[in-house]
């Protein structure tokens, strides 16, 4: 024997179909957000966790962004910065500088010469009134090296250094942008570190997540007996708690987008100063628009995974005890 | 439409709920299926709502041999059996008007033709008003009702209840029978389970009796549907 009468429904065309299928998944998506707010405190503070916890990578990451944008234009060419000894004249740097430029491997020599250095320095250090004290000019004449960058290679640089050191002009040599290197490398190991974080970071959430729902399962047992009773479907019974489950991560992702862009703001001004003290134009770098989509569209993403294990996991076992 | 063939139930604690029980019930036909409490009437209803399936025999629901409804039919299945509870199984913090409501939601109807739908269903179980109240606000004669109204307002063609009167005096259980009792004359097949026997013999239909999990007389017709 077949299953005719069970068959037997209304028959719909199908743009009705779609109709239904589409008015039931918007009362749905509604009604799981009308739940979440009959319990303020609690879903908050899930959204709160969630939100810290997809915030974390994202501001590690943006970071890194901003450390290598920091340091990007240096990242190629090596500056040395020469200092001499404060008994040379002004003309007798400029006459090395010029003979300096000849020599292959070297891209930009400027010199900057002592007046001008104390110039800048009373301008970007905030150390003007104190600078007024001096009676004399306590710098040296300077020129700054520019490598070029098929010469940068560590063995070009130490020679190169080694040459200049042996001026008897010369009091100090400087390489500048040895530090890049090596803190390009430390991002580098940062990054994997990142990547790490961020894994389990996103596993956490999918816990939380799934916590969550489990518990919001068990306290709707009644409910869910009761509706399987009357005929819903397992997709039906559990369409509200992956709703719950977006509804979550939506919460987590934009509250988490909030803390980041804020902290951007707030530090946007400081780090402007701090940069314009190394004579830089940077500007903080925060999320753009489609990076800002990724976040909340990983947000919904780890919800909906946390809620459909779950979900698939609990509503499975609930059948009626009549 | 329901149709019991050599039912065996054995619970996996051991115990022997159903031995060898067979009846039949016509489509359009009310039967009351009585016994002391532990005879098998809650057993045979868990049945043919499909909640349990037999450990032998057949059960056949709507033409449906529930041994073969595959799990993701069940569903389906059920759509077609209005339950009626002791405990009503009402969700407390939903008005009447959701919990009335709720099968039509399952079946996908638009908010309009389902709360057309509940209203017609209060107004036969004379409760028509009483849509945005809770639960808790009604008495217990009038939440059974609401529970009898969510088992009808899809229009099953098969309407079981489990001890339906039990918790109500008698003046509102005849009450209630009376409300089965005209679903039926519509053409609904009812099987009520009641240890009420004074409201049993009052009522005049058929009765199936169970002793210790057997089926021990049956008044009425032999016709197995």
């Amino acid at each position: 024997m077949a299953e005719p009468e069970i068959e037997r429904r209304v028959r719909r065309g199908p743009a009705q179909a779609l109709r239904v299928y589409f008015s039931r998944h918007a009362q749905t998506f509604v009604g799981s957000l009308g739940r979440l707010t009959r319990q303020p405190f609690a879903s908050l503070f899930t959204i709160a966790v969630i939100g810290i916890a997809l915030a974390l990578p994202v501001s590690l990451q943006l970071f890194v962004v901003n450390a290598r944008a920091a340091t990007g234009s240096w990242r190629n060419a090596v500056d040395i910065t020469v200092y001499f000894k404060s008994d040379v004249v002004l003309p007798k740097v400029e006459q090395l500088a010029k003979n300096l430029r000849l020599r292959p491997g070297i891209s930009a020599v400027t010199v900057v010469p002592a007046d001008k250095g104390l110039a800048e320095f009373r301008r970007f250090s905030g150390f003007g009134a104190a600078l007024d004290a001096l009676t004399e000019n306590p710098l040296p004449h300077v020129m700054v090296v520019s490598s070029a960058p098929d010469h940068a290679a560590p063995a070009d640089i130490d020679s190169l250094r080694a040459y200049l050191g042996n001026w008897p002009e010369v009091d100090l040599v400087q390489i500048d942008t040895e530090w890049v290197a090596r803190f390009n490398s430390i991002l580098e190991v940062m990054r994997g570190v990142i990547a790490f974080t961020t894994l389990l970071l996103a596993i956490g959430v999918v816990v939380i997540v799934g916590n969550t729902i489990r518990l919001d399962i068990l306290n709707r047992r009644a409910e869910i007996e009761v509706t399987k009773l009357v005929g819903g479907s397992d997709a039906f019974v559990r369409r509200p708690f992956l709703y719950g489950g977006i509804w979550y991560g939506l919460g987590g992702a934009a509250l988490a987008l909030a803390i980041v862009q804020s902290a951007v703001a707030l530090m946007r001004e400081p780090v402007g100063r701090v940069a314009m003290l190394y004579g830089s134009r940077f500007n903080l770098i925060g999320l753009d628009l489609q990076q800002s989509m990724g976040l909340v569209g990983a947000g919904i993403l780890l919800g909906l995974i946390g809620s459909w294990i779950m979900a698939s996991h609990h509503l499975r076992a609930i059948e009626p005890t009549a | 439409m329901i149709s019991f063939e050599r039912v065996y139930k054995r619970y996996p604690n051991g115990r022997e709920a159903l031995t060898d029980v067979s009846f039949g019930l016509a489509s359009g036909e009310m039967a009351f299926l009585t016994g002391h409490s532990g005879a098998g009437k809650s057993t045979i209803l868990r049945l043919v709502a499909l909640i349990d399936r037999p450990t032998r025999g057949q059960v056949t629901v709507n033409h449906a041999n529930t041994n073969t409804v595959r799990r993701r039919r069940v569903p389906a299945f059920r759509r077609d059996v209005g339950v009626v509870f002791q405990d009503h199984k009402l969700l407390n913090d939903r008005p009447v008007l959701d919990n009335v409501g709720l099968p039509l939601v399952i079946a996908g109807m638009t908010r309009r033709e389902i709360d057309k739908r509940v209203r017609a269903a209060l107004d036969q179980v004379g409760l028509l008003g009483k849509e945005q109240l809770l639960p808790q606000e009604l008495s217990t004669g009038e939440q059974q009702r609401v529970g009898i109204a969510r088992a009808v307002v899809s229009k099953p063609p098969v309407l079981i209840a489990d001890e339906p009167t039990g918790n109500l005096d008698p003046d509102l259980a005849r009450e209630v029978m009376r409300l089965f009792r005209r679903f039926n004359e519509v053409g609904v097949t009812i099987l009520i389970a009641t240890h009420d026997f004074h409201l049993v013999d009052e009522f005049g239909v058929r009765r199936i009796v169970l002793e210790g999990g057997r089926l021990t007389s049956d008044s009425g017709g032999a016709s197995h549907g």
